[in-house]
C-alpha cells in the first residue's frame, strides 16, 4: 500500500487501527518528498528529523490511547511559510526573513500538534503573499505538477502543489483575496477559505490583517473539513478571533442538497470567463438539480468594484504590516551602511521583490495625507457595499457557485510583466475576503488541455457547513482525477 | 497622476531606495493600477459608513495580569546585531 | 518694542501605572536589564497581535470624567506608521480620529484668579522603547522594556498664556492623576512627560502665530526655562523681520537654550488609519456609572476632611493633600498613633525640610506611616527628646528604618532617672562654681549654660524640661 496515495482521514485511520506507523507513514512521505520534490520545488524547508522525532513521539502516545479523538494523528502536514512553527524557518518566501526562526508558535500549529499531526516542512509561496502564481518567491519557482511549465497558482501554491504532487496528504495555506482557493483550483485539489475570525491569525506573518485566513488544502472535502474542525477556533491571543464558534464542519459531509437554494452570479459566467470553465459551472449546476436543489442565475452587484477595492486595502495594510521589517530586529540586512537611514532603506529596497515593493508604494499612496479619503475610506465604502450585496443574495441563497478562477493553470514566466492582469484574476475571489465569507474551491473535471477546472462555492458568514455540504455532494459526482507524477 | 514627485514621496514614506530603472517602473505599474483603482468613483458612496472591521465586534479585552516572563534570548535570538542585551543600530541622531 | 503675548499649549504624556502593557502580558516595571520586560508582541515580531488591557480603558475613563470631559462612547484605535529604532512594529498603535475623552477643562490658580484650561481631548496610545547611546562604539543600543507601557496623551488647548500658568496646570494634573491612582507621575522617570507648542502673537491681536513644538525638558524648572527662551527667541525673530519655522525643537537644559532638531528627510505623513488587528471599544452608560462611582476621593474634597476630621488648619491641610504620597502617609499615620496635629507637624516641617535638603519631589518619599507612627510614639512616651527624635527621623527619611530598633541598638535613649539626673547635676553644679554664682547674682542667661552643660554630660540624652526643672529647684 502506497501510504502517500491515501487521503488523511485514511492515513489517519489505519495509523490508529496499528495498521501503519506515524513513523512509517512519515518515513515514506519523506522519502518522495525527496524523490519529486527537486521537480516540483514545493517546500522551502523540509524537517526530516524533526518530523520523524514527531513521528515516534506520536506514535508511542497512540499506542498509549491517546489522540483518541484525533482523526489526523500521526498524519504528516506541510505548512505555508507564513505561518510560524517554533524553531523552523518562517521565511515567507522572502530575502526579508531569509534566516527567520521565530521561537513561538502560531496558534493553529499548536492545535496541530495537540491533533498529533507531525509537520514535515514549510512549504513556497509568493512572497509575503503578495501575488497569484508563487513565481515571486525569492526561493523559486513551484512548479504545477499537472503539467511543468505551468505555475501552480499564488499565494499558496506550494502547498497546493505539494497535495497535488502527493508530497503530503493536507496542508495549511493562507488567504488574502484568493491565495488557497486560486491555487487549489489550479492543482486540482480541494481548498477552504473559513469566515473571517474563524481560525486564530496569531502566528500567521500578516500581510492583510482584515483579509487573511489561515485554511486546509487537500485531496477532498472531507480532509479538508477534517482538518478545519482541528485548527478553528476561538484564540484569546487573535482579538478579531470569534468566540462561540460552531465548529462541528465534518457533520456537514453528507451527500445531501435536496431543498437548498443556489444561486449562480450572472457576471461570473460572462465573457471573460474560460468557456471550458464555464461549462463545468453550468453542468455543476445540473447536477445539483438533479439531487434536488434549487439552482438559478442572479445577479450579484458590485463584482466590478472588488477588486480594486481590495488592491487599495490591502496594500494600505501591508505597507503598514511590512514596515517592521527593517534591519534592526529580525531577518536581513543590508551589509554596507553609514547611518540609520541607509539600514532603513537599503535593507528593504534590497531584501523586498518587485511586487512586494509595488505594493508598499500603493499602499503608502493610499493612506497619504490628500488621499486617504479618496482612496482607502471609498475603498472601504465600497467594502461595506460589496458586504451589502452578499448580504442580499443570502436572503435568497444557501450558496453561490461559480467558478474560482477565469483560466485554468497559466503558463510560468510573464505573468509578473502586467501586475494589473494578473490582479483581474482575482475576481472571483477578492470579494469574498472583503465581505469576510466562507468559500470552497472544489475541482471539477479537466479542460482540453488536460488542467484541472476549479469551482468555487461561496457561503454566508459562519455557513461552513452549507459550502461543506454542498461541495461534499458535487464531489461524489465526478471522478477523483490526480496528475501524471 | 503619478508623477515622479509621487514616486519619490511614496518610496520614501515605504523606506525604499530605488534605483533609477526601478523608479522608471513604478511610475508606470503606479500609474497604471490607480487608474484601474479610480473606477470606485463610478459608486455613489454617499452616506456610506466605511467599514473598517467586517463584523460587528467591540469590546475584546484581556484583564491586568502579568504572564509574561523574561525571553530576552528568543527576543534577540535573530538579531542581525546585538550588544548588552540590546539591538544594536548605528547611531540615531536627535 | 511691541508687547507680546505668549500662547501656550502642552500635549502630556502620562504612563498609566497598569501592572502589565497595553497590549500583552509583560510587565510595566520600571527599569530592568534591557529587554527582559519583552515578549514577541511588544517587540513587533512577525506574526504577533495586540490584545487590549481592560485596566488601561478604565484608567482613561477616570481620567476623562476627572478632567470633566465627555466620554466618545464608540472609540477605536488607529495605527500611527513611522519609522524609528525605538518603534518596533514602525507603528505606534494610538487614537487620532475617535480618542476616548474629548473637550474638558482643568481649573487652575492664577494671580488674577482662578482660570480654566481646556482640555482639546485624551486618548491612549502605546509607549515606544528606550535608544542609549553607546560611546565606545558610537553606536545605539535599542532596549524595548518600555514598548507597549499604555500611555495617555492629554492635550490641552492654547490657553496658558505664560510659564507659570503652565506649571499650575501640570501641577494640578498631576495631582489629579495621582489621586485617581492612574499614575505615579514622576517626571525623572519619565512617567510624565509633557511637550511646550508655543507661539506668540502681538497683545490684541487674535491670530495665532506660528507655533514651535519643544520637547526634551525632563523638570518643572526645565520647563519654564525652555518656555522663557523660547519666548525671546520668537519674539527676536519677528522683531527681525524674520518668519518663525513651524518646527520640533529640543531643549539643552544644561546649554539653557533649544535646538531645532534635524528634520527628518521624509515627510512626517504618519498614514493614520484605523486598525484592523483590534476591535472598537463601546463604552455603556453602565460602564461609565461604574467607573463614577469607584473614582476615589480627589484633593479637594480630602482636604476638606482632614480641616474637619483631623481638625487641622487650611494651609496644613493644603499642604499635606498637595502629594497624595503625603496624604497617604498623613492618613495612615494619624490612624495608626491617633494624633494627627503631631503627624501634620512632623510632615509640615521636617519632612519638607528633607524633601529640599534631598532635592526631592514628594512623590519620591520612601518612609512609612509605620515608621513615623512609633518614633511619634516613642517621644509621646518619653523614650526620646525632640532633638534625638529629628535625628532619627532623618534615617526614617532615607532608609525608613525601625525607629524602636533603631533607639535600642544606638543607646539613644533618654535617661530620665531622677536620681542619675541629680547627681550628674550634682556634679555640673561642682565644676561650674562661677556659674552658679553668676545664676544666683541675676544672670538669667548662665541658666542655659548649666542646662547646656548637664545635657552634654548626658550626651544628650535627657528631657531639657526636666534638667531646667531640677537645676532650679537645685539652685534655689
Amino acid at each position: 500500500m502506497d501510504l502517500t496515495k491515501l487521503s488523511a482521514l485514511e492515513l489517519g485511520r489505519e495509523i490508529k487501527n496499528g495498521q501503519v506507523s506515524a513513523v512509517d507513514a512519515v518515513k515514506e512521505q519523506l522519502a518522495v518528498i525527496k524523490d519529486r520534490d527537486a521537480k516540483y520545488q514545493c517546500f522551502i524547508s523540509v524537517e526530516a528529523e524533526k518530523a520523524l522525532a514527531e513521528a515516534e513521539m506520536v506514535q508511542k502516545k497512540i499506542e498509549q490511547g491517546e489522540y483518541k479523538n484525533s482523526p489526523i494523528a500521526g498524519v504528516p502536514i506541510a505548512v505555508k511559510d507564513n505561518i510560524c512553527v517554533k524553531d523552523m524557518y518562517a521565511t515567507c518566501a522572502s530575502k526579508m526573513l531569509y534566516n527567520f526562526k521565530p521561537g513561538y508558535h502560531a496558534t493553529v500549529i499548536e492545535k496541530l500538534k495537540e491533533a498529533g499531526a507531525i509537520i514535515i516542512g514549510k512549504t513556497n509561496m509568493d512572497e509575503f503573499a503578495m501575488g497569484s502564481t508563487t513565481e515571486t518567491s525569492y526561493f523559486g519557482e513551484t512548479k504545477n505538477p499537472w503539467d511543468i511549465e505551468r505555475v501552480p497558482g499564488g499565494s499558496s501554491g506550494g502547498s497546493a502543489a505539494a497535495v497535488a504532487a502527493e508530497e503530503t496528504p493536507i496542508a495549511l495555506g493562507s488567504d488574502t483575496g484568493g491565495s488557497i482557493r486560486q491555487p487549489s483550483a489550479f492543482c486540482g485539489v480541494t481548498g477552504i477559505k473559513p469566515t473571517y475570525g474563524t481560525v486564530s491569525r496569531f502566528g500567521l506573518i500578516a500581510y492583510a490583517s482584515s483579509l487573511d485566513q489561515i485554511g486546509p488544502i487537500g485531496r477532498n472535502v472531507s480532509d479538508c473539513a477534517t482538518l478545519l474542525e482541528v485548527i478553528a477556533g476561538h484564540d484569546i491571543k487573535d482579538s478579531t478571533s470569534v468566540p462561540d464558534l460552531d465548529k462541528n464542519y465534518m457533520l456537514a459531509l453528507v451527500d445531501d442538497v435536496k431543498g437548498m437554494r443556489i444561486g449562480i452570479p450572472s457576471g461570473y459566467i460572462g465573457e471573460g470567463l474560460d468557456p471550458e470553465i464555464r461549462e463545468a459551472v453550468t453542468k455543476a449546476g445540473k447536477v445539483l438539480a438533479e439531487k434536488g436543489a434549487i439552482v438559478e442565475t442572479f445577479d450579484l452587484d458590485m463584482a466590478d468594484y472588488a477588486v480594486p477595492a481590495y488592491y487599495v486595502i490591502a496594500s494600505a495594510e501591508a505597507s503598514s504590516n511590512l514596515s517592521r521589517y527593517d534591519g534592526v530586529k529580525y531577518g536581513y540586512r543590508t551589509k554596507e551602511f553609514t547611518n540609520l537611514a541607509e539600514v532603513y532603506k537599503k535593507t528593504r529596497n534590497e531584501g523586498f521583490g518587485q511586487e512586494v515593493k509595488r505594493r508598499m508604494m500603493i499602499g503608502a499612496f493610499v493612506l497619504s495625507s490628500g488621499y486617504y479619503d479618496a482612496y482607502y475610506i471609498k475603498a472601504l465604502q465600497v467594502k461595506a457595499l460589496i458586504k451589502k450585496a452578499f448580504d442580499e443574495a443570502f436572503k435568497k441563497y444557501d450558496f453561490i457557485l461559480g467558478p474560482t478562477a477565469p483560466t485554468t493553470a497559466l503558463k510560468s514566466g510573464n505573468n509578473l510583466e502586467n501586475p494589473l492582469k494578473m490582479y483581474l484574476g482575482d475576481i472571483y475571489t477578492v470579494s469574498v475576503n472583503l465581505a469576510g465569507l466562507p468559500a470552497i474551491s472544489l475541482p471539477y473535471g479537466i479542460d482540453s488541455k488536460g488542467l484541472p477546472i476549479g469551482l468555487q462555492l461561496i457561503g454566508d458568514a459562519f455557513k461552513e457547513k452549507t459550502i461543506i455540504r454542498g461541495a461534499y455532494a458535487l464531489e461524489q459526482t465526478r471522478p477523483a482525477i490526480r496528475p501524471a507524477l | 497622476m503619478i508623477s515622479d514627485e509621487t514616486i519619490k514621496y511614496v518610496a520614501a514614506l515605504a523606506k525604499l531606495d530605488l534605483s533609477e530603472e526601478e523608479a522608471v517602473r513604478a511610475k508606470i505599474d503606479l500609474s497604471q493600477i490607480i487608474e484601474y483603482v479610480n473606477r470606485m468613483n463610478e459608486l455613489d458612496t454617499t452616506g456610506i459608513e466605511p467599514m473598517s472591521h467586517v463584523f460587528a465586534y467591540e469590546n475584546v479585552f484581556r484583564e491586568d495580569v502579568v504572564t509574561n516572563r523574561s525571553e530576552r534570548d528568543v527576543i534577540l535570538s535573530n538579531a542581525p546585531e546585538s550588544k548588552d542585551g540590546g539591538f544594536k543600530v548605528p547611531k540615531t541622531v536627535e | 518694542m511691541k508687547s507680546y503675548e505668549t500662547v501656550i499649549g502642552l500635549e502630556v504624556h502620562c504612563e498609566l501605572d497598569t501592572k502589565s502593557k497595553i497590549f500583552c502580558g509583560c510587565t510595566t516595571q520600571f527599569g530592568g536589564e534591557p529587554n527582559t520586560h519583552v515578549c514577541p508582541v511588544c517587540s513587533g515580531m512577525p506574526g504577533t497581535l495586540p490584545v487590549l488591557n481592560k485596566q488601561v480603558v478604565n484608567y482613561a475613563l477616570k481620567a476623562g470624567l476627572a478632567l470633566n470631559c465627555d466620554i466618545t462612547r464608540y472609540c477605536k484605535f488607529d495605527r500611527k506608521n513611522y519609522f524609528y529604532p525605538d518603534l518596533p512594529k514602525a507603528y505606534q498603535i494610538s487614537q487620532l480620529y475617535l480618542p476616548i475623552c474629548r473637550n474638558g477643562y482643568v481649573e487652575i490658580e492664577t494671580e488674577s484668579g482662578r482660570k480654566q484650561i481646556g482640555i482639546h481631548e485624551i486618548h491612549m496610545e502605546e509607549d515606544a522603547g528606550k535608544l542609549i547611546h553607546d560611546e565606545w562604539e558610537d553606536c545605539t543600543i535599542v532596549d524595548y522594556n518600555r514598548c507597549g507601557v499604555p500611555l495617555i496623551e492629554i492635550v490641552s488647548e492654547p490657553d496658558m498664556r505664560s510659564a507659570k500658568e503652565v506649571i499650575a496646570y501640570l501641577e494640578k494634573l498631576k495631582l489629579i492623576l495621582q489621586y485617581l491612582g492612574v499614575s505615579d507621575c514622576k517626571m525623572q522617570e519619565g512617567s510624565l512627560r509633557a511637550d511646550i507648542n508655543l507661539s506668540v502673537r502681538e497683545v490684541g491681536s487674535d491670530i495665532l502665530g506660528t507655533r514651535t513644538e519643544m520637547k526634551n525638558m525632563n523638570s518643572f524648572k526645565a520647563i519654564a526655562r525652555a518656555i522663557e527662551g523660547e519666548r525671546k527667541r520668537q519674539i527676536e525673530l519677528l522683531e527681525e523681520g524674520k518668519t518663525i519655522i513651524q518646527e520640533t525643537r529640543r531643549w539643552d537644559d544644561n546649554k539653557d537654550t533649544s535646538f531645532g532638531m534635524r528634520s527628518k528627510e521624509d515627510a512626517q505623513d504618519y498614514r493614520y488609519f484605523p486598525d484592523p488587528d483590534l476591535p472598537p471599544i463601546s463604552i455603556s452608560e453602565v460602564w461609565i456609572k461604574q467607573v463614577k462611582n469607584e473614582q476615589p476621593e480627589l484633593r479637594d474634597e480630602k482636604m476638606t476632611r482632614y480641616m474637619k476630621e483631623f481638625e487641622i488648619p487650611e494651609y496644613d491641610a493644603a499642604i499635606i493633600t498637595g502629594s497624595k504620597v503625603m496624604a497617604d502617609i498623613f492618613e495612615l499615620t494619624a490612624d495608626l498613633c491617633k494624633k494627627p496635629k503631631e503627624v501634620s507637624n512632623w510632615l509640615m516641617v521636617e519632612t519638607m525640610r528633607l524633601l529640599k535638603v534631598h532635592d526631592m519631589e514628594a512623590e519620591e518619599i520612601h518612609f512609612s506611616g509605620n515608621n513615623l507612627a512609633k518614633l511619634i510614639g516613642l517621644v509621646d512616651k518619653g523614650t526620646i527628646n525632640r532633638t534625638v527624635a529629628k535625628k532619627v527621623f532623618e534615617v526614617i527619611f532615607t532608609e525608613d528604618i525601625d525607629p524602636e530598633r533603631y533607639v535600642e541598638e544606638n543607646g539613644l535613649k533618654m535617661e530620665a532617672d531622677d536620681g542619675q539626673l541629680r547627681t550628674v547635676i550634682e556634679n555640673v553644679l561642682a565644676e561650674n562654681e562661677k556659674s552658679v554664682q553668676d545664676f544666683k547674682a541675676g544672670k538669667t542667661k548662665a541658666m542655659g549654660f548649666l542646662v547646656g552643660q548637664t545635657m552634654k554630660t548626658m550626651k544628650g540624652k535627657a528631657d531639657p524640661g526636666m534638667v531646667n526643672r531640677l537645676l532650679t529647684e537645685m539652685l534655689s
